[in-house]
C-alpha cells in the first residue's frame, strides 16, 4: 500500500521547474527561427537553400531519413522486446515510445518542408499513383504514426485512471485524465481487451516499422546512381535505424533519470542491457556497412569508384572517418566493457550514436548525387558542391526542436515509467486492485 | 493476347495510309487478322520494309491532327517521335542551345539542352555530346512521379505539368541523364509566357517557381508542322527529327533519312542503353569526324550554358 502509493507520487507527471521553463523557452526559440526560414524558403523558393540541380536534395532529406530510422526504436523496444517476454524493457517502453510519435510526426513534416510547393499537398490524394515510392511512403508513414499513437496510448489507460485520482486537487487535470482514461476501472473484461490490444498492435507495428524504413530505402535504392543502386538498402537502413534509436533511448534514459530523479526505477542495470543491446545492433550495422562499401570497392566500378573515392579520400573523407570510427566502431569497443555500459559513458556513447547517425544519413544522400553518370558541366561553379545555407540549417534545427518539444511536453503529462505495469510487475497490485478500483 | 494483336495492328494501318506512314507489319499476321475478310475491296500499301501488302478498303480511315482533337497529354495519335544525333558533325556551335534558351524562355541557370565534352579514356579522342531529354520509352522518371505529373503520352514524348507539380524532385533523382531542371527560385521571365493558356506542352511557357522543367521536344513546333528549335538552329545538322512509325527523320536543312538504314549504317545506339530506359534519341557515334575538336573548345564554357537575359 504504502509502496504503491510512493510509486505513484514518484512516477506522476511534475510540472517544469526552472530549468524546464528554460529548456522549453529554447526549444520555442529556435522553433520561431526555424518558422522564419521558412517564411523567406516559401517567399524565395527553395533557393534560399544549398540545394541545386545536381545537389537537388539536401538536410531536409537526410533529416527525413533520420527521423524515420529515429522513430523505429518504438517498434524495437515496446514490440520486439515486449513480445520476447523481455521484462527489464518495461521502464524504457514509453520513452520509446513517445521518440517514436515524435519522430515519425516529424519525418512527415519533413518531407514537406522539402517540397517546391507543398500547398499542392493534396495531388497526393487527388492524383496518387501507386507505382511511386513516395506513395508507399505515406502510406506507411501515416500508418505507423496511427499504430505508434495507438501503442503510445493503449497502455496508458490504466496510468490515467491512477493520475485522475492522483491529481484529485486539480479539477481540470484530473478531468482531462478522466477523458482519456476512457472510463477505464481494470474490469476483467477490461483488461482482457486491453492486453489483447496491445498484444495485436505489438504484432502489427512491427512489419509496418520494417517497412517504414524499407520503403525509405527504396526512395534511394529505386533510383540508378550510384552509392544509391543497391540491393542491400532496406536491411542497411533497418539495422542503422536501431542503432540510431537505441542510441536516442539511452541518451533520454540519462537525462529524463536526471531531472526527474529516477534513479530507483531506471537502474544501473537497465544501462547495462541497453549497452549491449547497443553493442549488439552496431556490429549488425557494421555487418551491413562492410557490405555496401567493400563489395562494390572491391569491383571498382568507373561510376561506383568515384563514389567511393570521394567517401574514402575525397571531399567526404573526413566526415565519412569520423561518423564510421565514432559512430559505429567506438561504441562497439567502449561498449564491451562493463564499465562503459555504467549511465555517464553510455550517456556520451549515445549522444556521439545519435549525432553519428545524422550525419551518416547526409553521407548517404549528398555524395551520390554530386556523382551522376554524365559529367558536370554548364552550370556555376557552386553547383558542383553541396553547402547546406544558414537558412537550411534553421529550418532543420527548428524540425529537431520540434521532435524534442513534443518530447518533453509529452513527457510532461504522461508518466516517464509505466505506473500501472510497473506496480504489476512489483506485485503491488494484487491486493490493491479491488480496494481502490 | 491473339485478339488485342489484331486489334493493335488494324489501328496501326489505319493511322499509316493517310498520312503517308507506311505501318510495318509482318505479312503473316496480317494474313490472319484479315482471315474474314478476303472479299471486301482491297488496296496496296507499302510496309516499311518496302514491300506490297494488301488491307481491306473498309479498315483505312483518315486521322489527321485535328488542332480540337489534340490533347497535350494524350498526345499526337499514331506517332512516336525519335531523334537522331550524329556526334560527327557536332562541333559545338551551341546554337541548339541558344535556341533553345531562347525559345522556352529559360532564365535558370542550368540549360535543358547541353554539349557535354566527353572522353570515354584518355587513350580515346574527346568528342562533343548535345544531350537533352531522352524520352525514354521506359521513363524512370514518370515511374518515380507520385502524382503522374510528368507522363509519357502515346507520341513517345514525356512532359511535365507543371500546374500540377508538386516539388518532390524524384523525379531528378531518378533521371541517370540529369537532364531535369528545377525552378529554384521565381523565374524572371519575359511577359509572353503568360500570353496563352497553360498547356504542359511547351515547357517554360512559363516556368513555374518550385517544380521541374525539362526538354519537351518541341510538339509547339511539331504542331504546327516546324522542327524543333534546336533541330532547326543547327548549322551542321547535327540533329534529325522525325516519327519511328514513318521511319524517316528530318534534319534542319531539309533532308530526309530512313531512320533505320540511318542506324545500320551508321552503328547508331543510345546513352546507357543498359539501364533499360528505352530512349527516343539514338546517336551517330563521332567517327570520321569533319570538324577539329580543338575548334569546339573555343566555344566551350564550364560554368555556364544560359546566357542571362537582357
Amino acid at each position: 500500500m504504502k509502496d504503491y502509493d510512493k510509486l505513484i507520487l514518484d512516477l506522476a507527471p511534475r510540472k517544469f521547474g526552472k530549468l524546464g521553463q528554460i529548456w522549453v523557452a529554447f526549444l520555442c526559440l529556435i522553433i520561431l527561427l526555424a518558422m522564419y526560414a521558412y517564411y523567406q524558403q516559401i517567399d524565395k523558393g527553395l533557393i534560399i537553400t544549398g540545394m541545386r540541380d545536381y545537389a537537388l536534395w539536401g538536410i531536409y532529406i537526410s533529416n527525413f531519413v533520420f527521423f524515420v530510422a529515429i522513430s523505429l526504436v518504438g517498434s524495437l523496444v515496446t514490440a520486439i522486446l515486449r513480445l520476447s517476454g523481455t521484462h527489464w524493457s518495461t521502464p524504457l517502453t514509453r520513452i520509446s515510445e513517445v521518440i517514436a510519435v515524435a519522430a515519425i510526426m516529424m519525418a512527415g513534416l519533413t518531407i514537406i518542408l522539402d517540397m517546391g510547393r507543398p500547398e499542392r499537398i493534396y495531388n497526393i490524394l487527388l492524383h496518387g499513383r501507386l507505382q511511386s515510392p513516395i506513395i508507399w511512403d505515406v502510406l506507411v508513414i501515416t500508418t505507423y504514426l496511427v499504430i505508434s499513437l495507438l501503442l503510445l496510448y493503449y497502455p496508458l489507460l490504466p496510468d490515467f485512471a491512477i493520475l485522475k485520482k492522483h491529481f484529485k486537487e486539480k479539477p481540470f487535470l484530473s478531468k482531462i485524465y478522466d477523458k482519456l482514461s476512457l472510463n477505464w476501472k481494470g474490469s476483467e473484461a477490461q483488461v482482457k481487451i486491453y492486453n489483447n490490444a496491445i498484444r495485436t498492435l505489438s504484432v502489427m507495428i512491427i512489419p509496418i516499422a520494417f517497412t517504414i524504413h524499407t520503403v525509405t530505402a527504396w526512395l534511394f535504392a529505386t533510383t540508378y546512381r550510384p552509392g544509391w543502386d543497391s540491393s542491400n538498402f532496406g536491411p542497411y537502413f533497418i539495422a542503422g535505424a536501431f542503432v540510431a534509436g537505441a542510441g536516442a533511448v539511452v541518451v533520454l534514459m540519462y537525462v529524463l533519470r536526471k531531472v526527474y530523479h529516477l534513479e530507483e526505477y531506471i537502474t544501473d542495470f537497465h544501462f547495462d542491457k541497453m549497452g549491449k543491446l547497443l553493442v549488439l545492433l552496431c556490429l549488425v550495422y557494421l555487418y551491413f556497412n562492410v557490405n555496401e562499401y567493400l563489395v562494390p570497392a572491391y569491383k571498382t566500378t568507373v561510376e561506383e569508384a568515384a563514389h567511393l573515392e570521394g567517401m574514402f579520400t575525397g571531399d567526404f573523407a573526413p566526415l565519412f572517418w569520423s561518423v564510421i570510427i565514432f559512430g559505429l566502431i567506438l561504441p562497439i569497443i567502449v561498449l564491451i566493457f562493463p564499465k562503459g555500459r555504467k549511465p555517464l559513458p553510455l550517456f556520451i556513447i549515445g549522444l556521439i550514436v545519435v549525432v553519428g547517425a545524422w550525419w551518416k544519413r547526409y553521407l548517404i544522400v549528398s555524395p551520390t548525387l554530386l556523382h551522376p553518370f554524365l559529367p558536370v558541366q554548364g552550370v556555376p561553379e557552386e553547383w558542383h558542391f553541396y553547402h547546406p545555407t544558414l537558412l537550411e540549417w534553421m529550418i532543420t534545427f527548428g524540425t529537431l526542436a520540434a521532435a524534442l518539444l513534443i518530447m518533453t511536453i509529452l513527457f510532461r503529462y504522461l508518466p516517464i515509467i509505466p505506473i500501472h505495469e510497473t506496480a504489476e510487475e512489483k506485485g503491488f497490485l494484487e491486493t490493491h486492485k479491488t480496494e481502490e478500483l | 493476347m491473339e485478339k488485342d494483336n489484331k486489334k493493335s495492328r488494324r489501328k496501326f494501318l489505319k493511322l499509316g495510309v493517310k498520312l503517308g506512314a507506311i505501318a510495318s507489319i509482318g505479312t503473316v499476321a496480317v494474313a490472319k487478322a484479315l482471315d474474314n475478310k478476303d472479299k471486301e475491296e482491297m488496296v496496296e500499301l507499302m510496309s516499311t520494309d518496302g514491300s506490297i501488302i494488301q488491307v481491306p478498303a473498309s479498315e483505312v480511315q483518315e486521322v489527321a491532327i485535328k488542332p480540337e482533337n489534340y490533347n497535350s497529354r494524350e498526345g499526337f495519335p499514331n506517332k512516336k517521335f525519335v531523334m537522331v544525333v550524329d556526334l560527327a558533325k557536332c562541333k559545338n556551335a551551341l546554337k541548339c542551345q541558344k535556341a533553345c534558351n531562347k525559345g522556352h524562355y529559360i532564365t535558370g541557370e542550368n540549360a535543358w539542352l547541353k554539349v557535354y565534352k566527353m572522353q570515354e579514356s584518355e587513350k580515346t579522342a574527346p568528342y562533343f555530346q548535345p544531350t537533352q531529354c531522352q524520352h525514354c520509352d521506359k521513363p524512370p522518371c514518370v515511374k518515380v512521379c507520385p502524382v503522374d505529373a510528368t507522363f509519357k503520352r502515346k507520341d513517345g514524348i514525356v512532359l511535365i505539368d507543371n500546374e500540377r507539380c508538386i516539388g518532390c524532385r524524384f523525379c531528378m533523382a531518378a533521371c541517370p541523364y540529369s537532364i531535369r531542371v528545377f525552378n529554384w527560385n521565381e523565374p524572371n521571365q519575359p511577359e509572353i509566357v503568360h500570353e496563352e493558356e497553360y498547356t504542359p506542352d511547351h515547357c517554360g511557357k512559363p516556368s513555374v517557381k518550385g517544380t521541374v522543367d525539362k526538354c519537351d521536344f518541341c510538339p509547339h513546333e511539331t504542331i504546327k508542322g516546324e522542327l524543333p528549335f534546336c533541330v532547326k538552329a543547327c548549322p551542321n545538322d547535327v540533329f534529325a527529327f522525325g516519327d519511328a512509325y514513318e521511319d524517316a527523320v528530318t534534319n534542319g536543312s531539309g533532308q530526309t533519312f530512313k531512320l533505320s538504314a540511318l542506324l545500320k549504317e551508321k552503328a547508331g545506339y543510345r546513352l546507357m542503353e543498359s539501364l533499360g530506359t528505352e530512349p527516343s534519341v539514338f546517336y551517330l557515334p563521332p567517327a570520321d569526324r569533319l570538324v577539329d575538336f580543338e575548334k569546339g573548345m573555343e566555344n566551350f564554357n564550364e560554368f555556364k550554358s544560359v546566357d542571362k537575359i537582357e
